[in-house]
């Protein structure tokens, strides 16, 4: 028997970037908040000892332990799904600060086109612009509605950067100056002029500068050291839950944080309202009822679906004839067009870095360029990134070398420090094939279903990832390496190889409730008292990291929390009726 | 205290006192959390190099991580053979035998790598597709007691010789099936064995030296990456710097 605990005003399930947002801005407005959170609590002072790339990068150190918890992967429905056994394609964050402890802080506002992708295909290109199966759908936001939340968001985390030429409109200027530019990233700068394309500095949430927030909080200047992407911040530099909003929501004395707790469901009544969640102690085993006027489920893209279906909550996602949304639109992102230079009798200072330094354009993202002639739909930044080649990870030679003895050796010692990749993170469209359900064979520790992943490469993401790799090659050669390999073909998805943690979908956000999860507050349409907040309510993915909408969405669902109290419920949009395809 | 050491000593104290430096926090600039507070307490007190623990190192010339944990000795001879086939001695420095990634992979495979602890264990099991990862009921231990019995194996069958007494080009030979999956072993297949071992080859040439192999840190003197170093804001910006590896060694042990 769980033991029944008091009621509170809000409890947050999972305390990463969304959980750790909303819990600042419920706790500033008053509100009592319990945070729940799976993994540990922890401090800049435990980062000691991070500079250790066989335990972070290469072991995992910070990621959710799969012996406990994973995910199945099939491509599509014909096969069997399997487990996925160890880490690969994305890494799953785990304790206090979720994944926003050990991301790189590539730090991006999506496009105004990403928003409403549907309609402004069609406008433009027709209905049959879109084929068939895919189901990209309007957010039920434009860019315009949302920019104040992502202004919020970059103050908050300091974003460092400059104006995107071609981006969308920002009400005021970055809260501090880009990143530094190293040699090869001017190289890059030129490059892309010459060929008339518009590059800029990637905003970045590792400080260029010392900065104080709107909240008061100080934070000291990035190091570049090199040791960001997969590990904790030493300096505090990195903009993360746990030197962001967390000690905010510890100062009102309103939040208490329970980590080291997993819930395993939301409960709800019978009158379409949920009334708490029920979680385990991880130390001790005893299992508690968190009772709370308003539930916040933030436990990242696969757990959030999970949860809910679990929990038996809103309408399944049925593939076969499109109706339901728990589990519609999985997307990813299409990051293998890309092009690898080696120069031959020139060396950077490639082994420093900082997660969110690089430069990029936008020349070939969103609708940024003629679609007329081309076979697919969006396209994707172009990047070249500095986040600090560790050396495990790091051994590239060129195409037709050996991968081991000694002309591997030579080689890869050779082209450290002398090889610039250009790639494309090309944007992801959703298709009816492609979604989460719960696995009928594999189980958690808890003995409860595994969420099962359904998602392949289409033909639209290998037309646009062959072309975003040519635009990389162009440029490589522009930059003078002496030779460029350059992605051919896309193969099909791989679990087993690392790509990015930018899963998106599945409780996604719209302005209909029969084609979507959650409206523009993250708000669920079939539980008022339920908000779903994170990368789970993109309709599809947009050709830049996620985060940055991340942040944005949760202000506005912290936003919409405190309003719907305030009102004594209710649903805070109205319900629209759209088409989509089906 | 030898020299290396203290240039060590050197070479960490002045990095440090650069980054302080540069980010103002000795001016009084803003600080955020205990650790930087942490750093300008030892800056300021812990400067005197003189510490217990440097004098004691002294004494120790020996280099007692080198026993086994995990292998028996055959097996050891086995690893040291292939991986310094795999990642050779030649004219850019030391290859697997004197970076000591033998006792590097022995040490892991005796800790929870070895059992796959943080892995999803549970059956039921299939092949599953090339796009589903691993999905062997195998963990590391086991994959590397069959792969290597399956070298010495094929050696005694092929050249009636153990791995470690043939030649250079007959090893490679042995590797080269094995690393195209053409040796059938019960279990894993040749292919997986290899690129697991290749892994854990590059692991111990270049993890830090706490872990056992990257002797000397030669590893990272070779590839000409400067190991832990607090701050690269001193030549973020500039051409291609050398600088001297530091370990994190020189984090934890002043
Ligand atoms: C290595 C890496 C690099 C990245 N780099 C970038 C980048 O440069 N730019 C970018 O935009 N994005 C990046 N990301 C993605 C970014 O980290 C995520 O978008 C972001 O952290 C998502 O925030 P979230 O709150 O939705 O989820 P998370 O931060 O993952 O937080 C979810 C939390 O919920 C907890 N939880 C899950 N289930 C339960 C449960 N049942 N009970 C209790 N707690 C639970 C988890 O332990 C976790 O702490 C990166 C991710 C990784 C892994
Ligand atoms: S690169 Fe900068 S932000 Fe990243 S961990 Fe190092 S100091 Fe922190």
């Amino acid at each position: 028997m769980a033991t029944k605990l008091p009621k509170t005003d809000a409890v947050i399930i999972g305390v990463g970037w969304a959980g750790g947002i909303i819990a600042s801005e419920l706790t500033k407005a008053g509100l009592k908040v319990v945070g729940i959170e799976r993994g540990g609590d922890r401090k800049t002072e435990d980062y000691f000892m991070m500079h250790d790339e066989l335990r972070y990068a290469q072991r995992h150190g910070m990621m959710q332990d799969l012996s406990k918890e994973t995910v199945t992967f099939r491509n599509n429905e014909k096969m069997r799904a399997l487990p996925m056994r160890r880490y690969g394609s994305f890494l799953l964050g785990d304790g206090v600060g979720g994944a926003g402890v050990h991301w790189n802080g590539q730090n991006f506002r999506f496009l105004p086109y990403d928003f409403e992708i549907r309609s402004k295909t069609i406008e433009k290109y027709g209905e049959g612009k879109i084929p068939k199966d895919m189901t990209i759908q309007d957010w039920g936001i434009t860019y315009d509605e949302i920019e104040p939340y992502y202004d919020t968001y970059e103050k908050m985390a300091g974003i460092s950067g400059e104006d995107n030429p071609l981006g969308g409109h920002r009400s005021n200027p970055f809260p501090t100056p880009p990143m530094k530019k190293t040699v090869n990233m001017k190289l890059f700068e030129e490059a892309a002029k010459k060929l008339g394309l518009n590059p800029y500095v990637q905003p970045s949430a590792n400080l260029s500068e010392d900065y104080t927030n709107p909240d008061g909080i100080s934070r000291v200047a990035c190091q570049y050291c090199g040791f960001c992407e997969r590990f904790g911040c030493e300096y505090g530099a990195k903009a993360d839950p746990i030197v962001t909003v967390l000690p905010v929501a510890k100062e009102t004395g309103n939040f208490e944080l329970r980590p080291n707790s997993y819930v395993t469901r939301i409960l709800h009544d019978g009158s379409g309202k949920a009334t708490g969640v029920l979680y385990t102690d991880l130390n001790t085993g005893e299992e508690f009822e968190q009772p709370a006027d308003i539930i916040v489920l933030t436990s990242y893209v696969f757990n959030n679906v999970r949860l809910l279906l679990l929990s038996e909550l809103g309408k399944v996602y049925n593939p076969g004839d499109g109706t339901g949304a728990i589990g519609k639109n999985y997307a990813y992102q299409i990051r293998k067009g890309a092009a690898t230079g080696f120069f031959d009798d020139k060396k950077f200072n490639m082994f420093a870095g900082a997660g969110g330094l690089g430069i990029l354009l936008d020349d070939y993202n969103g609708d940024n360029f003629d679609h007329t002639d081309l076979d697919f739909i969006h396209g994707g930044m172009i990047i070249h990134q500095q986040t600090g080649q560790r050396p495990i990870g790091n051994n590239p030679v060129p195409s037709g070398t050996p991968s081991w003895g000694q002309e591997f050796k030579d080689a890869s010692l050779k082209y450290t420090n002398a090889t610039l990749k250009v790639s494309g993170e090309g944007a992801s469209m959703s298709y009816k094939h492609h979604y989460l359900d719960l696995d009928p064979t594999y189980k958690d520790s808890f003995g409860d279903p595994l969420i099962r992943l359904t998602y392949d490469f289409e033909e639209q993401d290998r037309k646009l990832a062959k072309y975003l790799a040519g635009r990389c090659e162009e440029i490589l050669i522009e930059m003078g390496a002496d030779h460029v390999d350059t992605m051919q073909e896309l193969e099909p998805y791989d679990v087993a190889v690392y790509q990015s943690t930018h899963n998106t979908g599945g409780v996604i956000m719209g302005a209909d409730p029969e084609t979507s999860a959650v409206n523009n507050y993250s708000q669920m349409w079939d539980v008022e008292n339920l908000f779903v907040v994170g990368a789970s309510s993109f309709p599809q993915n947009a050709g830049y990291n996620p985060t940055g909408t991340v942040g944005a969405l949760s202000y506005r669902a912290a936003e919409g929390i405190v309003e719907y109290l305030k009102n004594s419920g209710g649903q805070l949009v109205n319900a629209k009726k759209e088409t989509q395809n089906v | 205290m030898s020299n290396h050491d203290e240039k060590q000593l050197d070479a960490n104290g002045s990095s440090r006192r650069k980054f302080l430096r540069n980010t103002g926090i000795a001016a009084g600039g803003v600080v955020v959390g205990g650790t930087l507070g942490g750093l300008l307490g030892m800056n300021d007190k812990n400067e005197p190099a003189e510490s217990a623990s440097t004098s004691k190192a002294v004494t120790h010339t020996e280099n007692h991580n080198q026993a086994l944990m995990f292998f028996t000795p055959e097996q050891f001879h086995i690893t040291d053979a292939a991986t310094e086939r795999i990642f050779p001695k030649d004219n850019n420095g030391p290859g697997a035998k004197e970076l000591l990634i033998g006792y590097y992979i022995d040490h892991q495979l005796a800790g929870g790598w070895g059992t796959g602890t943080t892995e999803y264990t549970s059956g039921p099991f299939f092949p599953g597709e090339p796009t589903q990862g691993y999905q062997g009921r195998l963990n590391r231990q086991q994959i590397f007691k069959i792969g290597l019995k399956g070298i010495q194996d094929y050696s005694q069958k092929t050249y009636q010789k153990s791995f470690p007494e043939l030649t250079a080009e007959e090893q490679d030979a042995v590797l080269t099936e094995f690393a195209d999956g053409n040796v059938s072993l019960s279990g894993p297949t040749s292919s997986h064995f290899f690129s697991e071992l290749r892994a854990a080859t590059l692991e111990g040439a270049y993890s830090d030296p706490l872990y056992g192999g990257n002797a000397g840190m030669a590893g990272w003197e070779m590839k000409n990456f400067p190991g832990h170093q607090m701050s690269y804001l001193d030549i973020i910006e500039e051409e291609f710097t050398e600088i001297k590896p530091l370990a994190l060694n020189s984090q934890h042990n002043h």
